[in-house]
């Protein structure tokens, strides 16, 4: 089965002030199928928000796709022309953000922000983009829909307007949704409706969903697959069984173990990871997590590891850890010899 | 015996908002009757979602909102009834830290500077106040080195330490922690959070600790109240909240946490779905502001308030279906 999605090797740079190249995602594959959940969780500046924007084309001045391909259906999205490119992102996919407010024109009518997209993109009628227009707000469970359509952005609340957000990202039936922090400015008890609906989408309508988050419950109850990015790396990558049950980077290992949970007996104390994720530009040589590290060794500081199959052989998983999986070094060797 | 430090009884805030383009004038109940104790040296934990008056009773209480009802008293003193110099002796017994030490800490001060200056205001000026600013770092774990950099030479861990000692300069009694580690990533957040509670060990300081994170404050609480609409719906020990809660609202909010543990998707829990988002705080609904949420709702929620009372497991709950407590009738 081909993916919906593949990227190889992204690379997105920016620019220093020492006049140097910084790269903020180092090397990002993964591919995202038809119906699946992907998840990329990681701290601030791990590079989760430019992995996704970088595959729809959109990095932030002045970074640039310095390398890397990505693939939709087969097709290099990195070639696509300006024209095929808007449609792309219109019609194929869409992107749900933290902040339903600024994604949303404040002085358009909800109903005319939904429907835009379905006579640009779809053809379609304004009387039928009309009816289709109520048929999305119903499906993300907005009641009295019909007459909502007049409303403005400010008439509704966080929650309803991250709704009318994902109406509008699923206004095409696009291949694929990109949710960027999508709950994080909601309540929990809404939050758990907003998933319910991304779920919904996957299941029911078979979207390719990549999830972003910071939260590793949210990321593991949601998603099929988990990426955890460090330092704009993918350090491991596996099921969310394998990732939460059977981690085997000693970074997803900490941060799971730094969370607290309802479920568990609470600790007199909690175990924190030392230090603070490198700041943009100050990576060290080898492997960017060995300075936070309890088990670094000192190859960990010159050799930047790979991502390998882990050693636990548990079929997908894999990790960019010399000591976890002594694989990582050998391919790190490799490349620096290269 | 404990002491009791805070005591709020019966808080009322309500705002005004001004007629603006396609709205009328309003009055805002934030908070809605409101009492809690706190006792010295324990933490107390405000959960609820935005818009519930979490952070409204906190920066009522700091003097930043004026009450329209009620009454607050720190160590027995009617806090409504101070001026001037007691006013001042007040605000130094009760600091607050803020969510984003982004905003809270002074762009162009150096962290010494924004120390000195809360050292000043004591009473007791200590012989070496400079001396004080490393005494004060050392306490949150930070070098004497930071005292010379400025806040964006910090992470965001590091200046919600730098906030820390700066509540920490005039010795306060009781720390507002209004969503205090929300802003920080996972990993520096545990620090913070383990530096708190060393600072409560060693200093004896009290916390009211608001957060909408429910296993953070399960961490750092001895008493919980949950919020609604301006409302604690629910109070009690951690125990009784976390283990044994009555509310349907608290019940809700604790299954809506997701958890990253593994779980047979085969078999997903029951959760309880609450429909609909909490409502307005300009019109709240009759009768039990839950009501057009909870999967419990009678005829009886719809008109009727329910009076907070005592629960067969211990906790007060404002709910008319709460178990009640079991009354041993007097002999």
């Amino acid at each position: 089965m081909s993916a919906l999605l593949e990227v190889s090797d992204l690379v997105v740079d920016f620019p220093t002030a020492a006049d140097g190249v910084f790269h903020a995602v180092d090397s990002v594959s993964f591919t995202v199928s038809a119906g699946e959940r992907v998840g990329i969780v990681g701290e601030s500046g791990s590079g989760k928000s430019l992995t996704s924007q970088a595959l729809m084309r959109l990095v932030p001045e002045p970074g640039t796709v310095s390398s890397g391909s990505v693939l939709f259906e087969g097709a290099d999205v990195m070639a696509f022309s300006a024209k095929k490119l808007q449609k792309w992102r219109g019609s194929q996919t869409a992107m749900v953000f933290q902040d339903p407010m600024s994604s949303l024109n404040p002085l358009m009518r909800i109903g005319r922000q939904i429907t835009e997209s379905l006579q640009k993109h779809l053809g379609l009628s304004k009387a039928e983009s009309r009816t289709r227009a109520i048929e999305l707000l119903q499906r993300v469970g907005i009641p009295d829909a019909e007459s909502r359509l007049s409303d403005f952005p400010g008439a509704f609340s966080g929650g309803m307007r991250q709704r009318v957000c994902i109406a509008i990202a699923t206004a095409c039936s696009p291949k694929l949704i990109i949710a960027d922090e999508p709950t994080t400015a909601l309540d929990v008890t809404v939050q758990a409706q907003v998933l319910d609906l991304l779920d919904h989408m996957a299941t029911e309508l078979n979207t390719g969903v990549i999830l972003i988050s910071h939260d590793l419950g949210v990321i593991s109850s949601f998603c099929d697959r988990i990426l955890v990015m460090y330092a704009g790396r993918i350090v491991e990558e596996g099921t969310a069984e394998q990732i939460v049950g059977d981690p085997q980077h000693p970074y997803t290992k900490a941060l799971l173990s730094s969370i607290l949970r309802l479920s568990e007996p609470i600790p007199r104390r909690l175990k924190p990871i030392s230090g603070a994720p490198p700041l943009a530009g100050q990576r060290a040589s080898g492997c960017s997590f060995a300075p936070r590290c309890a088990l670094a060794i000192d190859a960990c500081r010159t050799l930047d590891p790979a991502l390998v199959p882990a050693s636990n052989a548990s079929p997908g998983q894999r990790v960019a850890c010399g000591v976890a999986a002594p694989a990582a070094f050998e391919l790190a060797d490799e490349v620096t010899a290269a | 015996m404990s002491t009791v430090l805070l005591e709020v009884d019966d808080l009322e805030v309500t705002f005004r908002r001004s007629a603006g383009p396609g709205r009328r004038a309003a009055s805002v109940p934030a908070v809605r009757g409101v009492s809690f104790q706190l006792e010295a040296g324990t933490t107390l934990g405000i959960a609820g979602e935005s818009g519930s008056g979490k952070s409204t009773i906190a920066r009522t209480l700091m003097g930043i909102n004026k009450p329209s009802g009620g009454s607050m008293r720190l160590n027995g003193a009617d806090v409504g009834a101070l001026r001037g110099r007691e006013l001042a002796q007040y605000r130094q017994t009760m600091q607050m830290i803020f969510q984003d030490p982004y905003d809270s800490l002074d762009p162009r001060m150096k962290v010494s500077e924004t120390l000195l200056e809360a050292i000043k205001l004591r009473k007791n000026k200590p012989a070496s106040p400079l001396n004080e600013v490393y005494q004060l770092l050392e306490k949150v774990g930070l070098s004497k080195s930071f005292a010379s950099r400025r806040p964006r030479e910090l992470s965001g861990g590091q200046r919600q330490r730098v906030s820390i000692a700066r509540a920490l300069c005039v010795d306060p009694r009781l720390i507002l922690c209004d969503e205090a580690v929300s802003a920080l990533d996972v990993s520096v957040r545990a620090q913070v959070l383990n530096l708190l509670k060393d600072l409560q060990e060693d200093l004896g300081l009290a916390y009211l600790f608001i957060s909408h994170d429910l296993s953070t404050l399960r961490f750092m609480a001895d008493y919980v109240g949950i919020m609604y609409l301006g409302k604690i719906v629910e109070l009690g020990t951690r125990d009784e909240i976390f283990e044994r809660p009555q509310h349907p609202y608290t019940r809700a909010l604790l299954s809506a946490v997701p958890e990253p543990v593994v779980i047979d998707r085969t078999v997903r829990l029951p959760r309880v779905r609450l429909t609909g988002e909490p409502p307005s705080s300009t019109n709240p609904p009759t009768g039990c502001s839950f009501h057009p949420r909870c999967p419990l709702a009678q005829e009886i929620c719809r008109t009727t308030a329910p009076a907070r009372r005592v629960t067969s497991s211990g906790q007060l709950a404002a709910c008319h279906f709460a178990e009640p407590e079991l009354v041993v009738a007097e002999a």
